[in-house]
């Protein structure tokens, strides 16, 4: 088992008080498999893959475990967690020109990472970038890596990012949302170039996004959060075919879809929970349709069926319309 | 369709940005980058007119340059027959009233310092001075119950709302004035699934209970397809496919619109198992230098030589599609 997350937790301290993030989310990873992680703004989905990196605000505190490797790497020492951040996990964020330092050229950004890491001399460290580039399939490497980010596209800079951060051969990459700010034709390029590269490096990605579509075509297994809580985690076909969360059902009724037609799309009512005060059980119970009295008042436990799992006071069957 | 009320005719539309090269003197010329280069279209009262491309195609400099909020530099602009890009300053101003923006970033569209009675009811003041506080406030929370704010909410200020509720916001200050044209330029990319679909639905609801015209531009196809009867499509300011809804995603005639189409996940894992995808490959050419030609032949999958030489013309198909290639389907 490559990664092993159990009852994570962020909580961060504001003037007002504190507010949890993310609640008790636990899930694993095999070495080489594809992990999504689905939610809309505010589900915590990013923050938990920060706390596991280290990543978090001052003001945040993670609590749980997480196994990389057998070995716990949350709140590690920091001389720790350098070894393994780059090195061994990787990480690609959403917009590609505030992670790229617009100061230095490509090469320089690209070549510290193995000068850093591998301690590698400059002159082997840039070549290194020249094949890793062309992995990623940008033309003319070699001319481009003098370049600063501000002369490349948006897809270009999503590629750049995404070969350095395969440059020390991570077992792991994390993509925050690495296809939201770009076109949809450079968006299927960018996913068609991440799962080439994982069948080519044997990388492991956890790819969180809010856009089912993407998750449809890559991943594996998928994992859905919901005011910072996990409401449903299944293989993604099962997921798409037999939702067994109410919240999962509305989000995948709520998109409208090219190959469907169709007068009016389903929706969610109500607005995402607020954070400050958050429902005291089922984070999704104001706007679920199914609700109980139990759900206003505690949250249910997340139960594994088979290889899926869910948190609903409802069984399957009673989710009938 | 020749019956129908054509509320907006655009022939020739050019728009010209000066962009001036690095380290420019004043007396150097600048170049002209062309973000809309000769649009023509109809749009018929009561009708959603989609419109889809890339980012940087000029989609909403198109919409811009109709609605005269930055200059067209060529063609011409008729809203119900009237010469729009001539007009003097008073005319404009009736024209305004019909004519409604809804724009991307919620929050950023509405005032901060001004309460949301004050939002909504700023276009009722600005055209219909005359009215009474008493009438502008009760059309204000009429409009309010109708696009789903709680009417007691009119004292609050924008940042106690969320996303979705700040939309609305925008589609009841646009709709206060009655106007025959909605323009919503991105309206919805901003915002979470489940609250997207609210904001469609609300949109979908309120022009058919008000018979208004929408102009929708977003790069999400999928909700383009939802919400138009026409999509037109935009590639480096040109139009390369303009076809009813139903008709382009049924087939798509021009090499750039099957891409485009096909580039769209659909959220089902075994469609996105077998379906094929046209990569196209590289990006966006500048366009400060547009290629000759044909401006898709870059990226073109079918390209020939005639295509770096002729530039293709809108040629209208016998089942009313319109597509500017010279190997179309």
């Amino acid at each position: 088992m490559l990664l092993d997350v159990k009852d994570l937790s962020v909580q961060f301290t504001i003037p007002d008080g504190s507010i949890q993030a993310v609640k008790n989310v636990s899930f694993t990873l095999e070495a080489g498999e594809t992990l999504a992680i689905v939610g809309e703004s505010g589900s915590g989905k990013s923050q938990a893959v920060f706390a596991m990196m280290g990543l978090l605000a001052q003001n945040g505190r993670a609590t749980g475990s997480v196994l990389f490797n057998g070995k716990e790497i949350l709140n590690a020492p920091l001389k720790e967690l350098n070894k393994v951040r780059a090195a061994e996990i990787a990480m690609i964020f959403q917009d590609p020109m505030t992670s790229l330092n617009p100061y230095k050229r490509i090469s320089d950004q690209m070549a510290e990472v193995l000068m850093l890491h591998k301690g590698m001399s400059k002159a082997d460290a840039v070549k290194e970038c020249v094949s890793m580039l062309d992995a990623v399939r940008i033309p003319e490497a070699k001319a481009r890596l003098r370049q600063y980010p501000h002369e490349f596209s948006g897809g270009m800079r999503q590629r750049v990012m995404i070969a350095m951060s395969l440059l020390c051969r991570p077992k792991l990459l994390i993509a925050d949302e690495p296809t939201t700010a770009l076109d949809v034709t450079v968006q299927a390029q960018i996913m068609t170039l991440l799962s080439e590269i994982q069948k080519e490096f044997g990388t492991a990605i956890i790819l969180i996004t809010h856009d089912l579509g993407v998750v449809a075509g890559t991943c594996r297994e998928t994992l859905v959060l919901y005011g910072g809580q996990v409401m449903e985690q299944s293989p993604t076909e099962d997921m798409f075919e037999s939702p067994t969360h109410p919240y999962t059902m509305g989000l995948l009724h709520a998109i409208p879809r090219l190959d469907q037609g169709g007068e009016e799309l389903a929706t969610i009512p109500g607005n995402p929970p607020n954070m400050m005060n958050m429902p005291k059980g089922c984070p999704f119970s104001p706007r679920c349709e199914f609700v109980v009295d139990q759900c206003a008042s505690q949250m249910p436990p997340l139960v594994a069926v088979g290889d899926r799992r869910r948190a609903c006071h409802r069984t399957v069957e009673e989710l009938v319309v | 369709m020749s019956e129908r009320e054509i509320l907006l005719s655009v022939s020739g539309l050019k728009v010209t940005f000066d962009v001036y090269p690095h380290g420019a003197m004043p007396w150097t010329k600048p170049r002209k980058l062309k973000a809309v280069d000769g649009v023509d279209f109809d749009l018929f009262a009561g009708e959603t007119l989609g419109i889809v491309g890339e980012s940087g195609c000029g989609k909403s400099t198109l919409a811009r340059a109709v609605a005269r909020m930055v200059p067209a530099s060529a063609g011409q602009v008729l809203w119900l027959g009237k010469d729009l890009l001539n007009m003097d300053s008073r005319h404009l101003k009736a024209v305004r009233s019909d004519v409604q923006f809804i724009f991307q970033d919620p929050l950023a569209s509405l005032n901060p310092r001004m309460t949301v009675g004050q939002i909504i009811s700023e276009p009722l003041r600005t055209h219909y001075p005359k009215l009474s506080r008493g009438e502008v406030k009760a059309t204000v929370k009429d409009m309010m119950d109708k696009v789903g704010l709680l009417p007691n909410m009119i004292n609050r200020y924008p940042h106690e709302f969320s996303g979705g509720q700040c939309q609305r916001i925008g589609i009841a200050r646009a709709l206060i004035i009655n106007p025959k044209l909605i323009i919503c330029d991105e309206p919805v990319s901003a915002l979470d699934v489940s609250i997207q679909a609210q904001v469609i639905n609300l949109l979908m609801k309120l022009q058919k209970e008000l018979g208004i015209a929408l102009i929708f531009i977003a790069h999400d196809l999928s909700v383009v397809k939802h919400i138009s009867t026409r999509v037109m499509v935009l590639y480096l300011g040109n139009v390369v496919e303009v076809a009813d809804a139903k008709m382009l995603y049924a087939r798509q005639r021009h090499p750039y619109t099957q891409a485009l189409i096909s580039a769209v996940p659909i959220p089902d894992p075994k469609i996105e198992k077998g379906k094929k995808i046209i990569l196209l490959e590289g990006d966006l050419p500048s366009p400060l230098y547009p290629p000759s030609g044909c401006v898709f032949r870059t990226r073109c999958p079918k390209v020939q030589a005639i295509c770096s030489i002729e530039r293709p013309k809108l040629e209208t198909l016998d089942d009313g599609h319109k597509v500017a290639c010279h190997f179309h389907d």
